[in-house]
């Protein structure tokens, strides 16, 4: 490992609580947190440190488990353990809410914008997914209720370009979803974990897809080419195992430099990196740098900056937020 | 090792069952010898405790995981890392328990029902807290 991690920032976000995730807005200006306070937070640049610009607490009531920002930059979506998931409407440095989307049973896992900002995904303990369309007068409507997790689901993901959706689950597995006459469905289920899956990214083309662990380990999943008349399948192209202590809670693929980062239960951040390899289908992965002691309880969220190569986002338990270097080929 | 095992057996020994007006101790649900400690680094250690619930029932053994959990994220007072088993061959269902009882965010979830940390509550708090 020549490549470096250096911490730039750590502050303490939500006192005396779990900081639970952490967003980049598109342009990178600022970041959206959350956690087991019921509050969402936002901060902004100010010279080198974050300051507080926003706090939004009576949203929830509620931990707020996930925060995602709309691709205009202009909306933002927080899900939470009150089973609802609240949209935000930015008006300067504050923040409106616009609706509150209800339907799943319990509590909302996940919340995620799809590229064209027309279709919004939520998951739930429930085990349900639910896919919400935007029209222009910002209604909401659910188009589809998917059931094909037997579990708690975790996570949503959208595909970088296509309208594709993925989710991973307490059963162990990751579903992809399509549009297909008007209904959404799962074209494919992706087994190999041998435990939750907690964290799902698409690498920057949108070919393949890294899901992170209870298992404490990192898969890498690739679309096989499909025969006539059938389905997608994916397939387990890469397996990276011995690198975490414990769970893997997220991960996320650089979308500027194809590194890949890990937020782990033993209290430390990864970043692998691909190797050249010969075999697109049998990709490889090294251990690029990682900081063990990287907050002082486990890592919950890992985010790349979607501007500044290098730049990368952590939180934890303890509520601190971490923002780190990373420098690749030193 | 020895000592810090004593301190943590010390916090979870006097958990009140759920449903009888015993300690987790006096029910045998827990005992010395079912907590292990491993060492993980510099003041860092993973607390691996296996109980045994005394009766089959589900819902009472995922409560008393949680109970367990509770109360040993809030009195430890030193670093470390949790993992919580039912004793093996205690249950039937020792798998799905195990599971719930180790995903933190079903924790945390369930801390926020009402009922449900009214009675973790209960079987948590000394009385002289």
């Amino acid at each position: 490992m020549n490549d470096t991690l250096a911490l730039l920032q750590k502050f303490n976000a939500h006192p005396d609580s779990r900081c639970w995730y952490v967003a980049w807005n598109p342009k990178g200006t600022l970041l959206a947190s959350c956690g087991g306070d019921r509050t969402i937070r936002i901060w902004g640049r100010e010279g080198d440190s974050w300051e507080c610009k926003t706090v939004l607490q009576d949203g929830h009531q509620r931990t707020v488990r996930k925060v995602a920002w709309s691709p205009c930059g202009n909306y933002l979506a927080s899900a939470s353990f009150d089973a609802k998931t609240c949209i935000w409407k930015k008006k300067n440095d504050d923040f409106e809410c616009l609706t509150v989307l209800e339907g799943h049973e319990n509590e909302v896992k996940c919340v995620a914008w799809a590229p064209s900002g027309n279709l919004l995904a939520t998951c739930s303990r429930d085990k349900s997914v639910w896919i919400w369309e935007v029209d222009e007068e910002n209604e909401y409507e659910c188009v589809s209720v998917v059931n094909s997790h037997t579990q708690d689901v975790k996570h949503v993901v959208w595909h970088p370009t296509q309208e594709l959706l993925a989710s991973c689950s307490y059963d162990n597995n990751v579903c992809v979803y399509k549009e297909e006459d008007d209904d959404w469905e799962c074209r494919a289920t992706l087994e190999g974990h041998t435990s939750t899956v907690w964290g799902l990214t698409f690498d920057p083309s949108g070919q393949r897809l890294a899901s992170c662990s209870d298992d404490c380990t990192v898969k890498i999943w690739k679309e096989c080419q499909p025969e006539e008349g059938t389905d997608a399948a994916w397939k387990c192209v890469c397996t990276l195992s011995g690198f975490h202590g414990r769970t893997v809670y997220d991960i996320a693929w650089c979308p500027l430099t194809g590194a890949l980062a890990t937020a782990c239960g033993d209290d430390g951040v990864r970043v692998f990196k691909e190797d050249e390899t010969a075999d697109p289908d049998q990709p490889a992965f090294s251990l690029s740098a990682h900081v063990p002691k990287a907050h002082t309880q486990d890592v919950n969220c890992i985010a790349w900056h979607p501007k500044e190569a290098g730049l990368l986002v952590s939180c934890s338990d303890n509520g601190e937020i971490a923002v780190w270097n990373y420098q690749s080929g030193v | 090792m020895e000592e810090k095992a004593l301190e943590v057996y010390d916090v979870i020994r006097t958990i009140r069952d759920p449903e009888k007006p015993n300690t987790l101790e006096e029910l045998n649900v827990v005992c010395e010898e079912c907590v292990e400690v491993q060492e993980l680094g510099e003041d860092e250690y993973l607390i691996i405790i296996k109980f045994s619930p005394t009766v089959p029932h589900c819902s009472l053994a995922t409560l008393i995981g949680l109970c367990l959990q509770v109360k040993l994220q809030r009195c430890l007072p030193f670093k470390h890392k949790l993992d919580i088993f039912i004793s093996e061959g205690t249950h039937s269902t020792e798998e799905d328990i195990n599971k719930q009882i180790n995903d933190k965010e079903r924790v945390a979830a369930a801390m926020e029902n009402p009922n449900l940390r009214d009675i973790v509550e209960q079987c948590v708090t000394e009385p002289d807290d």
